[in-house]
């Protein structure tokens, strides 16, 4: 498993750079790994993150984008707005979980 | 007398109820079904209605007929389930008590779901081939349509039977080349994943299949609404397809009783162990079937090697001792390619659709995500399967368990570094 350096933490990501371990991740790694892919994190930004991250420890899974939409309240027009061009990928990204599950 | 409740008697149901019949001692367990009619719809088949290979009669047979006779099949509309008491409530006003559920009530298309789909282009320029009257429907329409931009679309994950959009596309590439207007055709392919399938090995196959027979794919597009007035998909991030025949894989749900009964997720799926197929809520509650949230294809194959699995659970659950056996997330598929070919994937939860050989015992191998003769063959002879061997639950000669036997194993490690 490789490790890597964000916000001047030691933290494990898998081969496309998703961190692996849940209580590796704070708002800081979080803020950084925002950065990383070019998304300055504002309030809403950080509702979105926070839901997905309760859900996850509630649920085990990544949240699906219809998820955040009909569980989280969240407008999915909106989500794509904050996170442009692949939404649920990004905030996993962000939020320091895995990537979403292809539904196969 | 304990009471094996079954919702739904389409493929999950039905297997599950005639396999379990056999395994459960009569005068202790009655085994009963519920559903709404008699119309047992080989659902492989739609796909071949809209381009007159199969007949519309020839998909539908009597569920009664499928089910042993020592099976109970009640005709009714499920209102819910009350997981407390142990009971399912009709709508009929009767009270069906349970000591053992399966859910096996699948997933429907719900085009409802979708701003733009319902409404007077639905039926016209606006199909779907998920249903009977879908598939009729776009028979009709293919039969005289003169040609233009046909789009297949697939508006969200997950979806039962993947692979039948991918294989609709292939099959009008041919279709339309049979009629001689193929030139006349544009053929595209959208799609919410980033490329033809999730996992990357068959994707790609997938990927240069549509690309050899000139069908463009547009990707990452999750469907926000249809324009039916200016013939157009338009997605999340604004893009824009134009058709002039739409093609649509709706959005895919459950039953609306098992969100009614508070047992279902975001898409009415039932979440269970991806291993047992017990309810996480409620451990007297089993889904089998597209009903279930389990991480592999929505497929009947999934359905029958689960249910090899479960029935062994099953038995030692109603005798009270622990169930020691473990579903894997076998899937095994044909993917009609069209010209009288097909291809072949089997997979499982953790091991991705790999090429190499399958070998089946008595016929020989076939040819993993290839497009042979062989493997049509398998296809069309799969409907006599289903029917006579498949449904009535006798056994085939394929083991429940995904075996790595044949496969290029060595890709694996190729296509991850």
């Amino acid at each position: 498993m490789p490790m890597t350096m964000i916000a001047g933490h030691e933290v494990s990501v898998d081969d496309e750079g998703f961190m692996t371990r849940y209580d590796e991740w704070d708002e800081t790694t979080g803020a950084a790994l925002a950065a990383a892919i070019g998304i300055e994190m504002t309030d809403e930004h950080w509702d979105a993150i926070r839901f997905m991250r309760s859900d996850y420890q509630a649920q085990g899974a990544t949240p699906t984008i219809r998820r955040l939409s009909t569980v989280g309240g969240m407008d999915t027009k909106r989500l794509f707005t904050l996170f442009p061009k692949k939404p649920a990928k990004k905030m996993a990204y962000i939020a320091g979980l895995p990537k979403p599950a292809g539904c196969v | 007398m304990k009471n094996l409740l079954i919702l739904g008697g389409g493929t999950a149901g039905s297997i599950a109820a005639n396999k379990l019949r056999r395994r459960l001692p009569t005068d202790r367990w009655a085994v009963t079904v519920v559903d709404s009619d008699d119309d047992h719809r080989y659902q492989p088949g739609f796909l071949f209605v809209p381009f007159g290979t199969y007949r519309p009669d020839q998909v539908t047979r009597s569920r009664r007929r499928y089910l042993s006779g020592d099976v109970d099949l009640v005709y009714a509309r499920i209102e819910r389930v009350v997981p407390d008491e142990h009971v399912v409530e009709l709508s009929d006003g009767r009270r069906l008590p349970y000591d053992a559920l399966i859910i096996a009530s699948g997933v429907t298309p719900r085009p409802d779901q979708t701003p733009g789909l319902l409404g007077e282009e639905w039926g016209r320029t606006i199909h779907e081939f998920y249903t009977y009257d879908g598939s009729v429907a776009l028979a009709r329409a293919l039969s005289t349509w003169p040609g233009g931009r046909l789009v297949t679309s697939v508006v969200e994950m997950p979806i039962k039977c993947p692979v039948a959009p991918l294989e609709f596309a292939f099959l009008a590439d041919s279709h339309f080349q049979e009629r001689g207007i193929r030139d006349r055709v544009e053929l595209t392919y959208v799609t919410p994943l980033p490329g033809a399938f999730t996992k990357p090995i068959a994707a790609k196959a997938f990927g240069s299949t549509l690309s050899d027979k000139g069908i463009d794919v547009e990707p990452d597009f999750m469907l926000m609404e249809v324009d039916p007035e200016r013939r157009v998909l338009v997605s999340y991030d604004e893009r824009e397809v134009p058709y002039d025949l739409l093609v649509v894989v709706p959005v895919n749900m459950g039953a609306d009783f098992v969100a009614a009964s508070g047992l279902g997720n975001e898409l009415n799926l039932v979440p269970v162990d991806k291993q047992t197929l017990q309810s996480k809520a409620h451990p007297d509650v089993f889904a089998l079937g597209d009903a279930n949230d389990i991480p592999t294809s929505k497929a009947g194959s999934v359905a029958h090697f689960a249910i090899d699995v479960f029935v062994e659970n099953f038995v030692e659950y109603a005798t009270g001792r622990p169930m020691t056996h473990a579903f894997d997330g076998h899937a095994n598929c044909f993917i009609e390619t069209g010209h009288g070919k097909a291809m072949l994937i089997d997979f499982n939860y953790d091991t991705e659709p790999l090429p190499g050989r399958f070998p089946v015992a008595g016929l020989g191998p076939m040819s993993l995500l290839k497009q042979t003769r062989l493997n049509h063959l398998g296809k069309l002879a799969f409907e006599w399967i289903y029917w006579n061997v498949l449904l009535p639950g006798r056994p085939l000669p394929l083991p429940a368990d995904m075996s790595l036997a044949g496969k290029r194993t060595d890709l694996l490690t190729t296509a991850r570094s």
